[in-house]
C-alpha cells in the first residue's frame, strides 16, 4: 500500500482534566484539500498546532513522508527542518503588529531565505497581489480590517512557499464574496503549486467548495472521513444536524440500525405534539 | 467513627498530608521557575553573537530602553541628590562638621542610591513594557507565528532587548550619578548653606574611584535581571488582557524584588572583601 504524505496516528492530547483529543486519526495524501470541521472548542485547531509542532501530542504520532515528524517524545527543536516545508494562517492572522505589511512579509524571507532585496520586494507585491491586496504594503496591521488581516497573513505565509499549508478558520473573518476569494485561492495554490491544505473551519459551504475530503471532529475523536458528496449522504444524525446548522438533533440514536426506528413518523409526532396530524398522504 | 482518638489521628494525619502537598507543591512551582528563568537565560546568552545580523533591532531597543528613559531617571535623580544632601545634614547635625557632607552624600549615591534607583526606574519603565508586549504577542499567536515561520523568538525578540539593557543601564547610572551631583551641590549651596568650595574638597576627600566603578558595573546585573523578568513573565503569562496584566505586575515585582537581593549580595561580596 502507498504510503500517505500525511499522517496522523491516534493523536491525544488533553488541557488540564480535559481530553480535548481522545484518538485522532487522518491520512491525507499529497496535493489533498481536508477540511476538518467540528463545533467550536473541540479541538480543531489543536490538531493543527500538532502537526505543527508548537504543541506535542500526549500519545500518537505524526508522520510525514515516513518520517514521525511529532510524538511525545519528540523535541521541537528537532522540528526545525520540517517546518520550513510547512506554513500557517493563523485565526486572528498574528501579523506582527510592530511591522508595517510589507516588513512582515519580508520580514521571514530576509531572516530565512538567501534572497535579494529585489526578489524580495517583487515577492511582496506578487503575494500581496495574490491575495487581491495592492499599496498597502507601508500600512501597520492595526489600521486593517480582519478580512485583510488573514489576507496579509496568507501571504505571508505563501510568500515561503510551504508545501503543507494548514488554515485555521480562513473565512470565519470575511464576507462571502472575500471568503469565496479565499477558496478559489486555495484550490488555486494546490493546482499550481501543488500545495497540501489542511483547513479548520466550520463554515460548511466553503468546505463543501474547496475540500476534496471532509473529516468531521466530535468528542476528541475523527467520526467521519469522507468526500463531500459522501457526508452530504451520511446518514449520522449528528453529521447531518451539523452540516445543515440545526439547533436541535431530534432524533439522537446509538448506531445506525436504531436511526431506521427513531425516524419513525408516529414516534416523532408524538414528540412534537405542535406537528400537523397526520394527514392521507403519508405512508 | 466509633473511637474518637483514632479520628483525630486521622484528621491529623490527613491534615499533614495536605500540608506536605502544599509545600511540595510550592517547591515545585518555585523549581520549575528557576527551571525556565535558567533556560531563558541560556537561549539568550548564547544567541548574544548573533546580534551583528541584526543591529539594528538592538538599537532601536537601546534607544528606547536608554534615551527614551534618560528624562524619567534625570528627574528621580536630581531629588536623589538633594534629598541625599538634606538627610546627611540633618544626621550630621551638631556632631559631624559639614565639611565631610560632600563626602557621605558622594558615598551613598555612588554605591547605592543612584545605580539601584536607576535600576527601579528603569525596571518599571521596561520589565513591565517587555512582559506586556511579550504576553500579548502570546495572546494573539505571534509567538506561534514566528515559530511556525522558524523565526527564533529568543534571537529577535528577548535577545536584543537583554543586550540593551545590559549596555544601557551602566550609561543611565553615569547620567544618574552627575545629575544627582548637580542637584546635591544646588541643594547643599542654597539649602543648607555649605559653600561649593567646602562641599567639593569634602567631595574630594575620600572619593575612590573603584567605588563608581563598582556602582556602575553592578547596574549590568541590574539590568540582565530586568530583561530576563519581564521576558520570563511574558512568556509564563496566561492568554487574555488578565494574564497580560498579572504578568507585568509580577515583571516589576520580581525585578525590584531580585535587584535588591543581587544589590545585597554584590555589597556582601565585593564591598566585604574590600574591608
Amino acid at each position: 500500500m502507498e504510503e500517505s504524505f500525511l499522517k496522523i496516528e491516534h493523536l491525544k492530547k488533553h488541557f488540564g482534566s480535559n481530553q480535548v483529543l481522545i484518538d485522532v486519526n487522518i491520512d491525507i495524501n499529497k496535493g489533498e484539500i481536508v477540511s476538518i470541521i467540528g463545533q467550536s472548542g473541540h479541538g480543531k485547531s489543536v490538531i493543527l498546532k500538532n502537526i505543527m509542532g508548537l504543541m506535542l501530542p500526549d500519545g500518537g504520532r505524526i508522520i510525514f513522508e515516513g518520517e514521525v515528524i511529532s510524538s511525545p517524545t519528540k523535541r521541537s527543536e528537532e522540528y526545525e527542518q520540517v517546518r520550513k516545508r510547512f506554513g500557517m494562517l493563523f485565526q486572528g492572522a498574528a501579523l506582527f503588529d510592530s511591522m508595517t505589511v510589507g516588513e512582515n512579509i519580508a520580514f521571514p524571507l530576509r531572516e530565512r531565505t538567501s534572497m535579494s532585496e529585489e526578489e524580495i520586494n517583487k515577492t511582496i507585491v506578487d503575494v500581496l497581489a495574490m491575495v487581491g491586496l495592492h499599496g498597502i504594503e507601508e500600512v501597520m496591521p492595526a489600521e486593517l480590517s480582519g478580512g485583510m488581516r488573514s489576507r496579509v497573513g496568507l501571504a505571508r505565509a505563501i510568500a515561503m512557499k510551504p508545501e503543507v499549508m494548514l488554515y485555521d478558520e480562513p473565512t470565519s473573518a470575511l464576507d462571502p464574496i472575500m471568503s469565496d476569494k479565499i477558496n478559489d485561492l486555495i484550490t488555486d495554490l494546490r493546482n499550481k503549486l501543488n500545495m497540501t491544505s489542511i483547513i479548520v473551519t466550520h463554515d460548511i459551504a466553503s468546505a463543501y467548495k474547496v475540500s476534496d475530503k471532509i473529516a468531521m471532529l466530535h468528542d476528541g475523536k475523527i467520526i467521519f472521513h469522507g468526500t463531500p458528496g459522501e457526508i452530504r449522504a451520511s446518514r449520522n444524525p449528528y453529521i447531518q444536524q451539523f452540516i445543515r446548522g440545526q439547533r436541535k438533533m431530534y432524533y439522537a440514536v446509538e448506531d445506525e440500525k436504531t436511526y431506521e426506528e427513531q425516524v419513525d413518523l408516529d414516534k416523532i409526532r408524538a414528540q412534537t405534539p405542535w406537528a400537523p396530524k397526520r394527514s392521507k398522504f403519508d405512508g | 467513627m466509633k473511637n474518637p482518638g483514632l479520628a483525630l489521628v486521622t484528621n491529623i494525619l490527613i491534615n499533614a498530608g495536605k500540608l506536605f502537598y502544599g509545600i511540595v507543591d510550592v517547591i515545585g512551582i518555585f523549581l520549575r521557575h528557576v527551571k525556565y528563568i535558567s533556560d531563558l537565560i541560556y537561549n539568550t546568552i548564547i544567541r548574544v553573537p548573533l546580534l551583528v545580523k541584526n543591529v539594528n533591532l538592538t538599537t532601536h531597543q537601546m534607544y528606547i530602553i536608554g534615551v527614551e528613559s534618560l528624562p524619567l531617571v534625570a528627574v528621580t535623580s536630581v531629588f536623589v541628590g538633594g534629598e541625599a544632601v538634606i538627610q546627611a545634614n540633618f544626621q550630621f547635625a551638631g556632631m559631624v562638621p559639614l565639611r565631610y557632607l560632600g563626602y557621605a552624600v558622594s558615598k551613598s549615591l555612588v554605591t547605592e542610591l543612584c545605580p539601584v534607583l536607576t535600576a527601579f526606574v528603569v525596571s518599571s519603565r521596561i520589565s513591565t513594557a517587555i512582559a506586556a508586549e511579550i504576553g500579548s504577542m502570546k495572546t494573539s499567536e505571534q509567538l506561534d507565528a514566528m515559530t511556525c515561520l522558524s523565526l527564533d523568538s529568543f534571537r529577535y525578540l528577548i535577545m536584543p532587548k537583554f543586550v540593551a539593557c545590559v549596555l544601557m543601564l551602566p550609561v543611565l547610572v553615569i547620567f544618574s550619578e552627575l545629575i544627582a551631583f548637580i542637584g546635591s551641590i544646588i541643594t547643599a549651596m542654597f539649602f543648607i548653606d555649605v559653600s561649593l568650595y567646602v562641599y567639593l574638597t569634602g567631595l574630594k576627600l575620600f572619593f575612590s574611584l573603584p567605588d563608581m566603578i563598582i556602582g556602575i558595573l553592578k547596574t549590568t546585573v541590574f539590568g540582565a535581571i530586568i530583561a530576563i523578568t519581564g521576558a520570563h513573565f511574558g512568556f509564563q503569562s496566561r492568554k487574555g488582557a488578565q494574564g497580560v496584566g498579572e504578568a507585568t505586575t509580577r515583571a516589576v515585582m520580581f525585578s525590584a524584588v531580585l535587584i535588591l537581593f543581587f544589590d545585597f549580595m554584590i555589597a556582601f561580596f565585593v564591598l566585604k572583601a574590600k574591608f
